[in-house]
């Protein structure tokens, strides 16, 4: 009996994902005029700047997320990566982003710096409200792409997981240093580049930057390719990094130190740093709030200590108990049931709702709306909809 | 500067090793070349020549004469003794005479002839040779310079192409682009010559249809032969851009999905510099690749394109030859072109470590 289920699961998902010739050419045609309309937008010149000029809500926040809606359009339909996502990052503070892959963590942050992949990924809908150095407040999801280079690499710069092919293959540590520092100070002296480089070489905890200035990505490991890249992005001078799972590709020992050089960044610059990781354990260890994503949406958020000592959403209970503890024996390491559900074509109910066993209810409406717990605790979860 | 210097005496030490590893090659190459073009179906090259009086001779003193003259052109012999004879040959020095071409050596003797008044007159006589080398030094001149331009514009065009068509992936240029380089690829040289013979020599009348000169041109010397490369130069233009700017597409496309691109973006790096310096430089690396088939294209000539536009180039010389069974002929050509690929191939190996600081030669 439990086979033919199987079988028929397995069919009836097929008819729900396979998609006739009509749709297709409906969708590639939805695709190509979306396409075409957001990147029209995007190219346009000579923009006035009261159009993308914008007010924090709070003005201790470096960035604002307000519902942001970064979608793909792809040849299966509309991908809802990001869907909705609001958030904000307090200054000089550590923002941890958690989630499993493919919840939208990595394309939130890419939305921030307007690096999404294009045509087929835009910015749909939201604001990305940014306080920059001069003192005003742009809107970077209205921003036109001349204009974001003014805060791209120099108001903000980003760390990448994969330290092994995120520097360029041909050109030396140096040269992709001193490139850094001729862009943002303006200054094509040479020397001077070079002394700038070696001291952020130095400030990364490099041992012989000298050596490192002269080499290729392919000569270094991978723990001194992500001190490279922090060096960096410290090079630019930035007042928020964005750090997408920095230590992922490393082994722990190296990880250890990675995080202890980022934390020292954010004393350099004294701005703010957005954390994306899966990993719990970073999270704890570094982070000062806590944004939980889960298929394209912030299903949770707090400071630290209220996620970890008092999490809400079965997603995050679920999350911390999936995590190996230090001298605790289990036979079996808990995993949340099922998948993450497709983003082309999410329900509008509860994302979380087939995998929750703690449903209610009224689960079976629509997704639930955001309920502040506590001024800086909020959770999208019916559970505690009443109790608020 | 002691790394640099190592890394030198690696590439002297790697390329030695190659130039006697190419002599093994060429030695198999030239053995294969030889036993095709003996074991070419049909007539050899002198029955052919008295194939007329073979059929009509009775008595079997042409086929006597036939045998004789067969043994002079070393065609009586079986595949390998013949090849071991033409090796001995080419080890002294001596490449062969083609059987049935002869270029000009430029030297002059004067013949006395008595007149029709009993005078002794004067007559030049223009010395020829058939020697192959100085028929593959004589004929590929001409194909050199039109392989030469067609592949400097051909580069000139294509790469900038790929690069366009790939950074601005899937509009207007793009798809224009890659239409057009599938028709170019797809077109035959014979067809696409044959197309624009008609319409621009024989209908237009803009171009001459053939040959190299035109003595009622009225034109100089020099500008009269450029006249007559424009639609071969043309012909093989067109037809390699397609690939090559493919090629180029296919390379900026992976190069610009890459991580480090992504680096170079977030840096704040214009999209200028982040394609023409970041990207650009990636995009070479396997471009250094298509020098090991230039150098055998530049020299060998283009075999259908001189024969369409009757040029007298190597590539028509060797096209004559092998229809006709010319095997001295064939083989130094078939040998040059081997020696240039085994080059071109070095060549673009020590490209690839220039190029790519992740390779080394060794």
């Amino acid at each position: 009996m439990k086979f033919i289920d199987k079988i028929k699961e397995k069919f009836f998902k097929k008819d729900e994902h396979s998609l006739s010739v009509r749709d297709e050419r409906l969708i590639a045609r939805n695709n190509r005029r979306a396409m075409k309309e957001f990147e029209k937008k995007k190219n346009r010149k000579n923009v006035p700047e009261e159009e993308y000029l914008s007010q924090m809500k709070d003005e201790n926040n470096i960035v604002e997320f307000e519902g942001l809606k970064t979608y793909f359009f792809t040849d299966v339909g509309t991908v809802k990566a990001v869907d909705g996502v609001t958030f904000s990052i307090p200054k000089k503070s550590i923002v941890g982003v958690v989630g499993e892959s493919g919840c939208g963590k990595s394309i939130t942050s890419l939305s921030l710096m307007r690096l999404v992949q294009a045509p087929q990924g835009q910015i749909v809908d939201g604001s990305i409200r940014f306080a920059a150095k001069d003192g005003k407040v742009y809107d970077i999801a209205k921003m036109p792409v001349s204009e974001v280079y003014k805060i791209r690499g120099k108001e903000i710069a980003m760390i990448f997981q994969e330290p092994m092919t995120s520097l360029n293959p041909v050109f030396t540590i140096g040269q992709q240093l001193d490139e850094v520092y001729e862009l943002h100070f303006n200054d094509k002296d040479k020397k001077k580049a070079k002394e700038h480089s070696l001291e952020m070489l130095n400030l990364v905890g490099m041992a012989m930057p000298e050596n490192v200035y002269k080499c290729y990505p392919h000569e270094l490991s991978g723990g001194m390719r992500q001190r490279v890249m922090i060096a960096m992005a410290l090079a630019c001078d930035p007042r928020l990094v964005i750090a997408d799972e920095p230590t992922t590709a490393l082994d722990v020992t190296i990880q250890a130190q990675i995080l202890e050089l980022l934390k020292n960044l954010k004393e350099r610059i004294d701005g703010s740093i957005m954390l994306i990781t899966h990993d719990l354990g970073v999270i704890a260890e570094m982070a000062d709030y806590v944004v939980v994503m889960y298929a394209g949406r912030v299903i949770e958020q707090g400071t630290a200590e209220e996620i970890f000592l008092n999490p809400l959403h079965p997603y995050t209970v679920g999350l911390q108990k999936s995590k190996p503890v230090v001298n605790k024996k289990v036979d079996k390491l808990y995993n949340i049931p099922g998948n993450v559900p497709n983003p082309v074509n999410l329900p509008d109910y509860c994302y979380f709702r087939e995998r929750c066993d703690k449903c209610v209810k009224k689960c079976a409406g629509k997704y639930p709306e955001t309920v502040w717990v506590s001024p800086t605790h909020c959770v999208a979860c019916y559970r505690y909809a009443e109790r608020h | 500067m002691p790394r640099l210097n190592t890394d030198f005496i690696q590439m002297i030490k790697y390329v030695i090793k190659r130039l006697a590893l190419s002599v093994l090659i060429l030695l198999g190459v030239s053995l294969i070349i030889y036993a095709l073009i003996r074991i070419q179906p049909g007539l050899d090259f002198v029955e052919k020549k008295y194939q007329a009086q073979l059929q009509q001779d009775s008595t079997g003193q042409v086929a006597e004469l036939v045998k004789q003259i067969q043994a002079t052109y070393g065609l009586d012999t079986n595949i390998f003794a013949g090849y071991l004879k033409w090796l001995s040959n080419i080890l002294q020095g001596n490449f062969g005479d083609s059987f049935q071409l002869s270029v000009p050596t430029g030297e002059v003797t004067y013949i006395e002839i008595i007149g029709p008044d009993g005078n002794p007159i004067l007559t030049p006589k223009y010395e020829t040779t058939s020697n192959v080398v100085s028929i593959i030094f004589a004929k590929s001149g001409v194909s050199f310079i039109i392989a030469l331009i067609a592949t400097v514009l051909e580069f000139i065009i294509a790469i900038p192409l790929g690069i366009v068509s790939a950074t601005k992936q899937y509009g207007v240029v793009d798809y224009t682009v890659t239409v057009l380089a599938m028709m170019g690829i797809s077109l035959p040289s014979f067809f696409l010559g044959a197309l624009l013979l008609k319409v621009f020599s024989v209908e237009l009348g803009w171009f001459p249809y053939s040959g190299l000169t035109d003595p009622n041109s009225g034109l100089p010397v020099i500008i009269d032969q450029a006249w007559h490369l424009v639609l071969p130069i043309l012909v093989l233009t067109m037809l390699s851009v397609g690939g090559l700017m493919r090629y180029t597409r296919t390379n900026m496309l992976e190069v610009m999905n890459s991580d480090y691109i992504r680096t170079a973006r977030a840096k704040g790096l214009s999209e200028h510099s982040v394609i023409y310096k970041h990207a650009f430089r990636n995009t070479l690396i396997p471009l250094a690749t298509l020098f090991a088939g230039i150098l055998p294209s530049l020299f060998g000539g283009a075999m259908i394109t001189e024969q369409v536009f009757s040029i007298d180039g190597i590539g028509k010389a060797a096209y004559t030859a092998v229809v006709n069974g010319d095997v001295p002929f064939v083989m130094a050509y078939c040998m040059f072109l081997s020696i240039l690929t085994v080059i071109g191939t070095l060549l673009s190996d020590i490209m690839y470590a220039i190029v790519d600081p992740r390779v080394k030669l060794s």
